[in-house]
């Protein structure tokens, strides 16, 4: 996979270049501001592109800005944004209508190599990954009582906001595949919502009836 | 005609009893500040005794003054305004004068007033008796001048007899009864003035500075304590998480020669407290100032912290023009405060938060409602340092909680 990188500490760069060098990841761009990171993935298009939220000049939101350009501008980029702290509001401005391709992730879960890396896949391949603490906030403002859903359904229903596959959602609870579909189709029946048989669609379902997009 | 009403005029009679009254409480005023004074200040060399006998004289003269607006206000109908309340004025151990009272104007405004009043009133006392009694005397002259020794009354050498004499008396007697009233009046009326300029504030300006310099010095206090919170959340929390990280990287190192097996599960143990240090720095940086609040404003930034409130809680938020970043940092942390105290005391099922915007210049209000048990101590530490933040940008917070609820905290913010 090839990736470019938008991230203005040093450090953290370097870091994150190594990590996807050793995973066999070719790191196409690494750039540390947005105006840079924008003219390298015109240049190189990468399959994925990790973005820090906070970039100079002003240290604010310049990698969101940037991640939603090359959203606009390259759709087929899978656009990971990192930042040091997640809000909803951010993540609802990132996703817009379109879980598609985008991740939105804490800067800790670096720290988890595997899952770090498993989720820029999914986003490099078009699914999307989406911070458990993003979605607690979701579910937590979420318009709609979720009061029926049992406490294993909630789970289910948060791994999928999380942007989850089904074997990965069967693999984390340590359940079989056959009862993820069945809990997946009685959150569907019991929200009310026309059940989606691709990965893609559900998660947008699911986003679009905890109230964004 | 006016000069004959006042004659009888209530508020004629009622600052002929002010200076009567006057006399005998600044007399007694005069005493108490007088020797206080004197013996406290012969005495404090004296190894500091004379701090407790000034600490008692200042305290009287302070309730003195008090009773001394009372009568201003009472029988002249003349506000004088009190000083501010100043927490650095004060007493130690209930006598021992704090720095501040002892170098105060209201202070030594308050003294001065117990020593020189008495003149003012000896004075006031003196002209209004000496005119009422002349007067009368005068006016009523030719009813008695015959009973009197000799036949008549004698000024000097100058016997006053026959009609001419008498009609003078009258007249003059009259003149000054009708001018009794007036200087009775204008002498209450200079009375007030110097109350005035002793006893109450320079002026409303200043009183506003005094005002103005409390709310900073409570401001700094507050910024101050807030340091040292984050100080200690950063010693406690991450610090001792990196330095517990760094020694299992340092065992684990050690171990990699002999036990790769334990130094795996070190660096397991490592890399969990790292992952824990982060989670931590983020809680404290959310604490400090959220970045969502300066990049998205008070709706962003609320709407996240109503999601992680265990609590659950409704937000609306309608500020159609964002105020400046003081007072949308100040409305953050009434809500905060507030979602924290309902999720530790109130036992709420339910918070609602509402912010308004009243335009620019105008008000913010923001008002945090909840079901729960009510009983917050407007006075304890949280929300006591709330009111002095709110404070600072020269807003108003009240508490309302009564006992079984529900509590409503609601903060008024200027943005002009």
């Amino acid at each position: 996979m090839r990736v470019a990188i938008a991230e203005d500490s040093v450090l953290l760069r370097e870091g994150l270049t190594r990590l996807l060098a050793e995973a066999g990841h070719e790191v196409v761009a690494t750039e540390g501001d947005a105006e840079g990171f924008l003219r390298a993935v015109a240049a190189s298009k990468p399959d994925a592109c990790v973005v820090d939220v906070r970039m100079p000049p002003t240290f604010t939101d310049e990698g969101l800005r940037a991640a939603l350009v090359v959203r606009e501008r390259w759709p087929d980029i899978g656009v990971l944004v990192l930042s040091q702290w997640v809000e909803e509001r951010y993540a609802t401005e990132l996703i817009a209508d379109r879980p598609h391709g985008v991740g939105y992730l804490l800067k800790d879960r670096v720290a988890d190599v595997t899952e770090f890396l498993d989720a820029l896949r999914r986003v490099a391949e078009g699914g999307s990954a989406l911070d458990p603490e993003v979605v607690a906030q979701l579910l937590a403002r979420s318009r709609h009582p979720l009061g029926d859903l049992t406490p294993r359904e909630r789970e289910v229903l948060t791994l999928m906001a999380e942007g989850r596959s089904n074997s990965a959602i069967a693999e984390s609870l340590v359940v079989g595949s056959g009862a993820v579909e069945k809990h997946i189709n009685n959150i569907f029946t019991k929200l009310g919502l026309a059940p989606g048989e691709r990965d893609h669609r559900r998660v947008l379902a699911v986003l679009r009836y905890l109230g964004t997009g | 005609m006016f000069l004959i009403r006042d004659l009888v005029a209530p508020r004629t009679w009622l600052a002929f009893t002010h200076h009567l009254a006057g006399w005998v409480v600044s007399l007694v005023f005069f005493l108490i500040v007088g020797c206080g004074i004197a013996v406290g200040l012969t005495s404090l060399p004296l190894a500091l005794a004379g701090l407790p006998v000034l600490g008692l004289t200042l305290r009287c003269a302070d309730w003195l003054a008090a009773e001394e607006r009372a009568r201003f206000a009472l029988l002249l109908g003349v506000r004088i305004p009190a000083w501010p309340a100043d927490p650095r004025r004060g007493y130690r151990w209930l006598l021992v004068p704090r720095r501040a009272t002892l170098t105060g104007r209201q202070t030594w405004g308050t003294v001065g007033y117990g020593l020189l009043e008495v003149v003012v009133t000896t004075v006031s006392v003196v002209l209004c008796l000496a005119v009422w009694a002349i007067g009368l005397v005068m006016v009523t002259l030719p009813l008695y001048s015959g009973l009197l020794p000799g036949g008549s009354a004698t000024i000097g050498g100058t016997a006053l007899r026959g009609p001419l004499w008498l009609a003078a008396s009258v007249a003059g007697g009259v003149l000054l009864l009708l001018a009794a009233p007036q200087l009775t009046r204008g002498l209450a009326v200079a009375d007030a003035a110097f109350a005035r300029r002793l006893l109450a504030p320079p002026s409303d300006l200043a009183a506003r500075v005094t005002e103005l310099e409390l709310s900073r010095e409570r401001v700094v206090d507050a910024a101050e304590a807030e340091r040292r919170r984050i100080e200690r959340d950063l010693h406690d929390g991450a610090q001792q998480r990196l330095v517990a990280l760094a020694m299992e990287l340092g065992r684990a190192k050690t171990k990699f020669a002999d036990d790769v097996d334990a130094a795996r599960d070190l660096v397991d143990q490592a890399h969990a407290e790292a992952k824990a240090a982060l989670t931590e720095l983020r809680n404290l940086v959310r604490g400090v100032h959220p970045p969502v609040l300066t990049d998205r404003g008070l709706d962003a930034a609320l709407s996240g912290l109503a999601a992680l409130s265990p609590v659950p809680v409704d937000v609306q938020v309608d500020v159609p023009v964002r105020p400046k970043a003081a007072v949308e940092a100040v409305a953050y942390f009434v809500v905060a405060e507030a979602l924290t105290n309902v999720a530790k005391h109130s036992r709420a099922h339910h918070a609602t938060v509402v912010v308004e915007g009243h335009g620019y210049p105008g008000t913010l209000n923001v008002v945090i409602t909840d079901d729960g048990i009510g009983g917050a101590d407007a006075g304890g530490a949280g929300l006591a340092g709330l009111a002095d933040r709110v404070s600072g940008v020269d807003g108003t917070l009240s508490v309302e909680s009564p006992s079984g609820g529900p509590t409503v905290i609601s903060a008024v913010l200027p943005c002009g």
